[in-house]
């Protein structure tokens, strides 16, 4: 496999120059439960300020790998470092200003089902203590207003609320505290196509203006040719190929070849480089 | 004052001012904004700058939307003529210009009719709570009525492992309870009974006490805390998941699946675990009577039969199906009124609890009294 092992250099497309030291860092991982093995000494860095999209097929381990870099989930073996420290190494107040640093967008939204979705967004603000209530107020319905949502949605709960605006909330309260890295788990999955495009427009210019990092477990093949700046398939336990979009697709795999070069992916991506997208740039 | 260099010693020397140039310094972020006094330290702070002077922030090494949010406030919502700052800023300070924020409204005055409101919603809640129970009750009867008609196409299997769920798994926690009681009824009794000489009627004092009162309301408390609030949070859970949406497209009646095999299967088992309970309690009984007062336990049990007569069993049957019947029944209807979220869960459950409880208690003194005029 020289050829993957040649592009899984970070030789890519990106950008600044603290490209040399990686915001997460997966070395050698292996995830088992019970006998079914998921991933087997799998590697993957992620740099700042990239956007990356992990993808796979299902039951290919995304979503585990994303909970594991989370801290939620332990690997059976290998490391994941995060700003440059194991992820389990944080613990107590370490821990809860690494929680500071990140935020998560769930697939599902995990709002809080019993809160209003103004104090959904204000709870992490409250949570660091100290700040007074007019200010997380006008922090609140400021990030509202820049996810479009209005002050009267601001008293809704979230049972209420429609999937595009469960959305629009969790990554609301994802950024509350101007986290560094965000993660999200398919983030236009159960959205339509016009939800889905607003969706990845909005994640682009707050990326653009706050120039935060990006790992994304997603599906969607318009989402990844919109937002990524990298992609990483996740297949054979492994990481298969990581680069920029273009470098993924001329690999040859089956797995890719059914992905990107399906009917889906042709229609989706047929006219990318075309386009000419420099995807991410500011 | 506002003319020397303002330095607070909170503030770290994060507002630099001449009178000419305010120069702001370090983080503006939440992390250090989130310290005791930060806020209103720097706060205090830019509100003593001049109006005149002129804002360079070039000199900040991170803002961020909280720290922005602090400015905004402070400089009154837009941004001073001639302030110094970096692209990134001028961004994110546009985006604040972008979503103005509607001043906060005015708390609203309370109301002094508050209370007579609270009241009356309150009976309102009540009345549809009963209203939704009786509902509940007429298709419990047509869905037995179908039962009887067709008994093939019954529930049947759903009723048998909700009977081994309410009933089998409950009889350790009935017989703990039981037995401790009964030992607890029988020591009492039996020093009072031993100062008047009178200890052999600890038979019938204890007897028809645990049989006809203690045995039922003992183990419906026991099973509307176990089995009662298990339903209601089972029946919560479905709404959330949309569970109970999916039966109802699927054809398939909530009554019949959920409601009735409950009902019918602690109406079964409670009657039996109130004969458990009873027949425990009685043998605790015993043993403390034997310890207290010396009575052997074989002369004790020989006693029980004429002390106690059939009558007083079949009273506790008929209380335990009444209770499992209206146990299952209030868990059932509290579990369709919870509503997808989490606080309405526990709210849901606790008021299942509560509510079975309460009507156990309630349905146990109108037996009572109708049993007393039948000179029962």
């Amino acid at each position: 496999m020289t050829t993957s092992a040649a592009i899984a250099q970070p030789s890519v497309v990106l950008l600044n120059n603290d490209m040399a030291t990686p915001l997460i860092d997966v070395q050698d991982l292996t995830t088992a439960f019970g006998s079914h093995v998921v991933h087997e000494h799998l590697n993957l860095k992620i740099y700042p300020k990239e956007i990356l999209a992990l993808v796979g097929g299902s039951g290919s381990g995304k979503t585990t790998l994303l909970r594991q870099i989370l801290g939620l989930d332990r690997p059976r073996s290998g490391v994941v470092k995060v700003f440059g420290r194991p992820v389990h190494d944080y613990v107590g107040a370490e821990r809860i200003a690494l929680t500071h640093r990140w935020g998560m967008l769930f697939q599902a939204g995990a709002l809080f089902s019993a809160l209003p979705v103004f104090d959904n967004i204000a709870l992490p603000l409250r949570e660091v203590h100290h700040l007074p209530e007019d200010l997380i107020r006008d922090v609140v319905l400021m990030r509202l207003s820049w996810m479009g949502l209005t002050p009267r949605d601001a008293a809704l709960m979230p049972s209420e609320l429609s999937g595009g605006m469960i959305k629009r909330v969790a990554l609301a309260r994802a950024l509350a505290l101007d986290p560094e890295l965000l993660f999200l788990d398919e983030p236009t999955a159960g959205l339509d196509p016009q939800r889905s495009d607003e969706f990845v427009d909005l994640i682009r210019v707050l990326h653009r203006e706050l120039g935060f990092t990006v790992v994304m477990v997603t599906h969607d093949l318009d989402t990844i040719g919109a937002l990524a700046t990298r992609v990483a398939v996740l297949a054979e336990k492994k990481v298969l190929v990581e680069g920029a979009l273009e470098q993924v697709m001329q690999t040859q795999h089956p797995f890719i070849d059914a992905f990107f070069h399906g009917e889906r992916g042709v229609r989706a991506l047929g006219g990318h480089e075309a386009k000419g997208v420099s995807h991410g740039k500011p | 004052m506002p003319d020397s260099v303002l330095v607070n010693s909170a503030a770290l020397q994060t507002v630099v001012s001449d009178g000419v140039i305010c120069r702001l310094l370090g983080d503006w972020n939440v992390q250090q904004l989130s310290t005791r006094g930060a806020v209103l330290a720097r706060r205090q702070v830019l509100a003593q700058v001049k109006s005149t002077t002129r804002w360079d922030l070039s000199g900040i090494q991170t803002l961020d939307a909280v720290g922005a949010q602090l400015l905004w406030q402070a400089w009154g919502q837009c941004i001073p003529p001639d302030t110094v700052l970096t692209p990134s800023q001028q961004a994110l300070l546009e985006v604040l210009a972008q979503h103005p924020i509607a001043a906060a409204p005015a708390p609203q005055a309370i109301q002094w009719y508050g209370w007579i409101i609270a009241i009356g919603h309150g009976c309102y809640v009540a009345a549809n709570h009963g209203r939704e129970l009786l509902l509940l009750l007429g298709g419990l009867v047509v869905n037995l009525g179908l039962l009887l008609a067709r008994p093939s196409r019954g529930p049947w299997r759903e009723i048998s492992a909700q009977i081994f769920r309410v009933g089998a798994q409950a009889l350790g926690i009935t017989a703990l309870v039981g037995f401790l009681i009964g030992i607890v009824l029988s020591y009492l009794s039996a020093q009072q009974l031993a100062v008047f000489g009178a200890g052999q009627f600890i038979v019938k004092l204890l007897g028809v006490a645990t049989v006809r009162e203690l045995g039922p309301v003992l183990a419906a408390i026991l099973v509307a805390g176990r089995s009662g609030s298990s339903i209601t949070a089972q029946i919560g859970v479905m709404r959330v998941t949309q569970e109970l949406d999916a039966m109802q497209v699927m054809g398939i009646s909530h009554g019949q699946r959920l409601i009735m095999p409950r009902v019918i299967a602690l109406a079964i088992a409670m009657p039996l675990l109130v004969l458990w309970t009873d027949a425990v309690a009685l043998l605790g009984g015993m043993l403390a009577a034997k310890w207290q007062l010396g009575l052997s336990m074989t002369w004790f049990f020989e006693r029980l039969p004429d002390a106690i007569g059939l009558t007083n069993y079949w009273i506790s049957v008929i209380k335990g199906v009444t209770f499992g019947g209206w146990i299952a029944l209030a868990a059932c209807h509290f579990g369709l009124q919870i509503e997808p979220n989490t606080e309405s869960l526990g709210r849901g459950t606790t008021a299942s609890v509560v509510t079975s409880i309460t009507g156990v208690i309630l349905i146990d003194a109108l037996y009572a009294i109708l049993f007393n005029e039948m000179n029962l």
